[in-house]
């Protein structure tokens, strides 16, 4: 009898559906991967298993017995314990508070220190109890992600993209201690986009494509390729490997210079960025290899001219372009119509600035025409930001930048969270933006993207950058990635 | 739309309140639309005389919260744009009216800027949250004008804790025949201005950006959202200076306690029912200026307390804010949807 | 002078003084480390005051206070009710309560007491010494020579202190504060918690009114509060969230307003005025001191 199963699943956020009839069963001991694109369905089936989310249709059954109206509350009772892609842990907690919130057990300081302390020991994941959550690193929250689902006895643990936020060494520990719970009878689903990984990881593998199943068996008896193709259809997935030139031109000198920059680490998971050199020239673009919190968010933004450096010295050459990793509270202000998120931080030369006062006529048929060149189909330029996609969104945050034809193209993350349809639009306009003459440095926390995209990749590691070797191998690069020292 | 829904809400609640109290309700509300609409004199001295404070501090106080500040001290700086008007008032009986009546209200601009200085201060210099301390600040200006009236602007008498009339030259001149004095025009005019500046102005568009998203407006717009919001808080201070110069120039012709029946607090539900909008709140500021006009004929005529009118306003701010946060939830439901929708499912 | 007797009676008058602060201040700390501030706590404060005075004038001084919290709990129902239940902004909301409270207040007192507003004499709650302690030196009077509010309010401290840091429902409220979305992911009813941390807050500061018209007072004004409820939620801040600091930061304000007392005993002639403006530029200094070098829970105000 299954652990887990989900049976004819159905769900529906608005026009979109994210599921339909998805059927899924985890047995007890497996470590199951569920592979699938951004959008295909994995993380929603995985809420609809955890009591997150209901299901429009279908059935949850937990140990055989079905769950209707699952809550999350008895989802965990039942011995599901989710360990989410976003941290659930409170920052300003320590370490066994946190442990004490998530699994409901008494806060006397003393004995509630030494049972985190075992727990977390005993599953082979050490954490300092009296730890704040805020000054761990990333890879340490996670291990408490994990903590606090095995303190409050999980038996199904259910990990959604793990590994993106690890080094390719802390993906194998991780990996361990995921084989470890199984073996002492605990069953485990992983979430992941990575072939490779659910190969090498897992019992069995489902393969999820538009919230329907496509491919579900043994690892043993499949091969990357019928993932690939579950994954993404038949051939859909040459645009990806298809191997960048680089496009260097050598004539003019660098659009980007940087000299020995230190920039403040910014954000919670901020880092000082030390004696940072970089140079970029027309045509390049350069793509930043790194695990959340290295450095590379300092950098960029030291580059774009949002953050000002301590030292060094920085060159840029001016109108840059720059797309910041959240769109919704940095790129775009969502109660604003798409005509006024245009118009925002317009410079003095556009056509519909007059002096000190804005001319609206003018910027809405801009933004009129502006969203027909990107085929963006929306009412028109008067709706509200909010009222798009997410992929829509970041097309128009791509578009209003590269509309106004820089010199240099900064990007945090461009495809994050997107459909492969947007995914593939953007890494069209960035190619293009390099192959008009602007130099482009982007960073992206997935290195197969970094990998598809730049023709020039360099890492960032603890603030320090390293230009990678040309033609460097995924593995390669993850060594660089997570070399000590 | 709402905003009659609101009102019309506010003064229900009164009247069932007026009724379980045991008061007449439809004497009430009779006084209080005869004494704020009854008469041409009602509508200019009474309703007309209330509303031009109500406009001008809603007006700046929309500037405010529209810039991401929340300025709940009107009342203070009110009070200090007064206390400056009197004291220039006093001494420019030598200079021509509209020389005196010009250095009357930039000298209570000036009071109200400097008033909310600490709070800007406070702000940028040391994050302290602007609503506690301008909060904290209207009460230190309303004893500063009770220590002033008993002490150095106290009449020459010495027998009464108010100032001596300012000069007959600081005085805003009277439409004949009422109380109601020019500052109306300066009210109406600031309304026309404010919105030039929204709907039109550079500035007046990366200042609704900030308010909207201060983060956005930061990183995408490149506006220095700090910077504007302390800006936005400044001016909405001076304004509510000038409010209390009018009053002073326009009205009183000096100062005393409780000059203010709490225009400053007033003000801030002329703002929201007026959607931060200038001509809203010019629409506002009338309706709250009838009611605290018809507020004293009620206390007079039908023995009901003038500070009932307060639970009016409370009510009108709940159900504008009620109302907004059906319509927020319903685009915000749909926003979500469309956009977390593709992104949340992995 | 006696030195001594001067410095008991100041004493004394600042730990008076300081009682309806701290419990409005120890209340409005469990609110806000659920993530709510309430600006209505003036309005929370003034009627309780005007609650405790009808409830001691038919009831007895006791009773009246019972119905003070009552009326406190009551009314930051409604706050609460309206913050979280349709997630409007807490500081509008707020200051919407407090206009209400002055509105109903003045009516219902008027209505109740006569036009004129004339003062009433209300039965009050006498000192309540405590055997042997209440004769220690200097701190005896202050400290165990007070009425019973002051005990309340010295007790809430330890109390909100093992409630916060010591059970497994303070720590979900202080979750809920922190990180309300981690909390609800938790199984926290973070909706509930907030609006039983709201009443809560809004009980001591109905016991806070109270205290002032029985214990201090002896009759009830017309915003007759003064803005001590916008005090209290100072001191909350410069007490740093922390019960503790909550008390200290309320004696010390105790002591600022006594300076009165202290300064008429010892016959120094200052305008009083300066004395009504003490606390409040006093806590505006205080603020700048102190914040920025404290953290504020971090989904404090937040729908």
């Amino acid at each position: 009898m299954p652990a887990l199963e989900l049976r004819g699943i159905h769900r529906s956020f608005g026009s979109v559906h994210a599921l339909r009839g998805a059927d899924f069963s985890l047995l007890p001991g497996e470590v199951h991967a569920l592979l699938g694109e951004n959008g295909a369905g994995k993380t929603t089936l995985m809420h609809i298993a955890a009591g997150l989310i209901q299901p429009d249709r279908g059935a949850v059954l937990i140990g055989g017995v079905p769950r209707p109206g699952l809550s999350p509350r008895t989802a965990r009772k039942l011995g599901i314990g989710m360990v989410h892609q976003h941290f659930t842990s409170v920052p300003a907690f320590t370490v066994a508070e946190n442990v004490a919130l998530g699994a409901g057990w008494p806060v006397a300081p003393d004995a509630l220190r030494r049972r985190v302390r075992k727990t977390s020991e005993r599953a082979g994941l050490p954490l300092d109890p009296d730890a704040r959550v805020d000054h761990l690193s990333v890879a340490l929250r996670q291990r408490l992600e994990i903590v606090k689902a095995l303190a409050a006895e999980a038996r199904i643990l259910l990990l959604d993209e793990p590994t993106a936020v690890l080094a390719p060494t802390e993906v194998g520990d991780l990996l361990r201690v995921i084989r470890r719970f199984t073996s002492q009878g605990g069953s485990a689903v992983l979430i992941t986009h990575k072939l490779d990984e659910a190969l090498a990881a897992a019992d069995r593998v489902t393969v999820l494509r538009r919230g329907q199943v496509m491919l579900t068996g043994p690892a043993a008896d499949t091969t990357a390729a019928q993932l690939a193709v579950a994954m993404i259809g038949e051939g859909a997935g040459d645009e990806r490997t298809e191997p960048p030139s680089s496009g260097a031109r050598s004539d003019a000198g660098p659009l980007v210079r940087l000299e020995g920059v230190d920039v403040a680490g910014e954000g919670e998971l901020g880092i000082t960025l030390r004696a940072a050199s970089l140079t970029v020239a027309a045509g390049e673009i350069v793509g930043i290899a790194a695990v959340e919190g290295n450095g590379q968010r300092e950098l960029l933004r030291a580059i774009a001219g949002r953050i000002q450096p301590l030292r060094g010295r920085r060159w840029v050459t001016e109108p840059i372009a720059f797309v910041p990793e959240d769109r919704t509270t940095e790129g775009l202000i969502p109660a604003m119509t798409l005509t006024e998120n245009v118009v925002l931080g317009s410079s003095s030369t556009e056509p519909w600035i007059r002096g000190r006062t804005v001319d609206w006529r003018t910027a809405e048929a801009r933004t009129a025409a502006l969203l027909e060149e990107l085929a963006i189909s929306v009412p028109g330029p008067w709706v509200p930001a909010s009222s798009l996609s997410g992929g829509n969104q970041q097309r128009v945050v791509v578009g209003r930048e590269l509309s106004r034809r820089p010199s240099v193209v900064v990007a945090e993350n461009p495809t994050r969270g997107l459909d492969i349809r947007a995914e593939a639009t953007i890494h069209a306009w960035l190619r293009r933006a390099a192959s008009d003459g602007a130099a482009i440095v982007f960073y992206s926390s997935d290195l197969d993207e970094v990998l598809a995209l730049a023709t020039r990749i360099v890492v960032a590691r603890r603030g320090t950058l390293i230009e990678a070797a040309p033609g460097a191998t995924r593995e390669e690069l993850g060594a660089l990635m997570l070399a000590s020292g | 739309m709402v905003g009659a829904a609101a009102l019309l809400a506010g003064l229900t609640v009164l009247a069932a309140g007026l009724e379980l109290a045991g008061y007449d309700s439809g004497t009430a509300l009779g006084a209080l639309w005869s004494g704020a609409f009854g008469s041409w004199y009602a509508l200019t001295s009474a309703t007309l005389v209330r509303a031009v404070p109500l406009i001008l501090i809603g007006l700046g106080l929309a500037l405010a919260f529209r810039g991401g500040a929340f300025n709940i001290g009107g009342e203070g700086q009110f009070y200090a744009g007064a206390i400056a008007a009197t004291w220039i008032g006093l001494s420019v009986g030598g200079l021509p009216t509209p020389l005196a009546v010009a250095a009357v209200l930039s000298g209570a601009v000036l009071a109200g800027a400097v008033w909310v200085a600490i709070p800007v201060l406070l702000r940028v210099r040391f994050g302290v949250l602007e609503v506690i301390s301008t909060l904290l600040l209207n009460f230190v200006a309303e004893a500063l004008t009770s220590l002033l009236v008993q002490g150095p602007l106290q009449e020459s008498q010495r027998i009464y804790p108010q100032s001596d009339p300012i000069a007959e030259a600081a005085r805003l001149p009277l439409l004949p025949g009422t109380r109601l004095h020019a500052g109306l025009l300066l009210a109406l005019a600031g309304a026309v201005l404010l919105h030039w500046i929204f709907a039109r102005t550079l500035w007046g568009f990366r200042l609704r950006a900030v308010g909207l998203g201060p983060r956005a407006a930061e990183i995408a717009g490149r506006i220095d959202s700090r910077w504007m919001t302390a800006l936005a808080l400044a001016l909405s201070g001076a304004i509510a200076g000038l409010a209390g110069g009018v009053e002073v120039a326009g009205v009183s012709y000096g100062l005393f306690q409780n000059l203010s029946p709490g225009y400053g607090f007033t003000a801030i539900a002329v703002a929201l029912l007026g959607r931060l909008h200038p001509f809203g709140v010019v629409v506002a500021g009338l309706l709250f200026g009838a009611l605290e006009a018809g507020a004293g004929a009620m206390q007079r005529e039908a023995d009901v307390p003038a500070v009932a009118v307060y639970v009016v306003e409370a009510v009108v701010i709940l159900a504008v804010l009620l109302s907004e946060s059906a319509r927020r939830h319903g685009a915000a439901m749909l926003a979500s949807l469309s956009s977390v929708a593709p992104k949340a499912p992995g | 002078m006696d030195v001594m007797a001067i410095v008991e009676g100041f004493l004394a008058a600042a730990v008076r003084v300081a009682t309806p602060l701290l419990l409005a201040a120890a209340g409005e700390t469990v609110a806000q480390r659920s993530g709510m501030m309430n600006l209505g706590l003036e309005g929370v404060m003034l009627t309780g005051a005007l609650a405790a005075a009808l409830g001691a004038a038919v009831w007895g001084p006791w009773p009246g206070a019972g119905v003070a919290v009552v009326a406190g709990m009551l009314l930051s129902g409604v706050f609460a009710l309206v913050a979280i239940g349709a997630r409007t902004d807490q500081v509008i909301t707020g200051t919407a309560i407090t206009l209400a409270a002055v509105g109903l207040t003045g009516t219902i007192y008027r209505q109740a007491f006569g036009a004129a507003g004339a003062g009433l004499d209300l039965p009050t709650l006498s000192p309540l010494a405590v055997p042997g302690l209440s004769r220690l030196p200097i701190v005896g009077r202050a400290f165990f020579g007070q009425p019973a509010p002051t005990y309340i309010g010295l007790v809430a401290v330890p109390v909100i202190w093992w409630f916060l840091f010591r059970t497994r429902t303070g720590l979900a409220l202080r979750a809920t504060g922190e990180a309300a979305a981690v909390a609800r992911a938790s199984g926290v009813p973070t909706g509930l918690v907030r609006a039983s941390a709201t009443i809560v807050g809004g009980g001591f500061a109905g016991l806070a009114g109270a205290t002032l018209v029985l214990a201090q007072v002896g009759t009830f004004a017309e915003r007759m509060t003064a803005g001590r409820g916008y005090v209290a939620i100072a001191i909350v801040v410069l007490g740093r969230w922390h019960p503790v600091g909550v008390a200290l930061a309320s004696l010390g304000f105790g002591a600022a307003m006594a300076l009165q007392f202290l300064f008429q005993t010892l016959g120094l002639k200052v305008p009083y005025q300066l004395f009504l403006m003490l606390p409040y530029a006093l806590a505006l200094l205080a603020l700048a001191g102190v914040v920025g070098r404290v953290r504020a829970p971090a989904d404090l105000g937040k729908p």
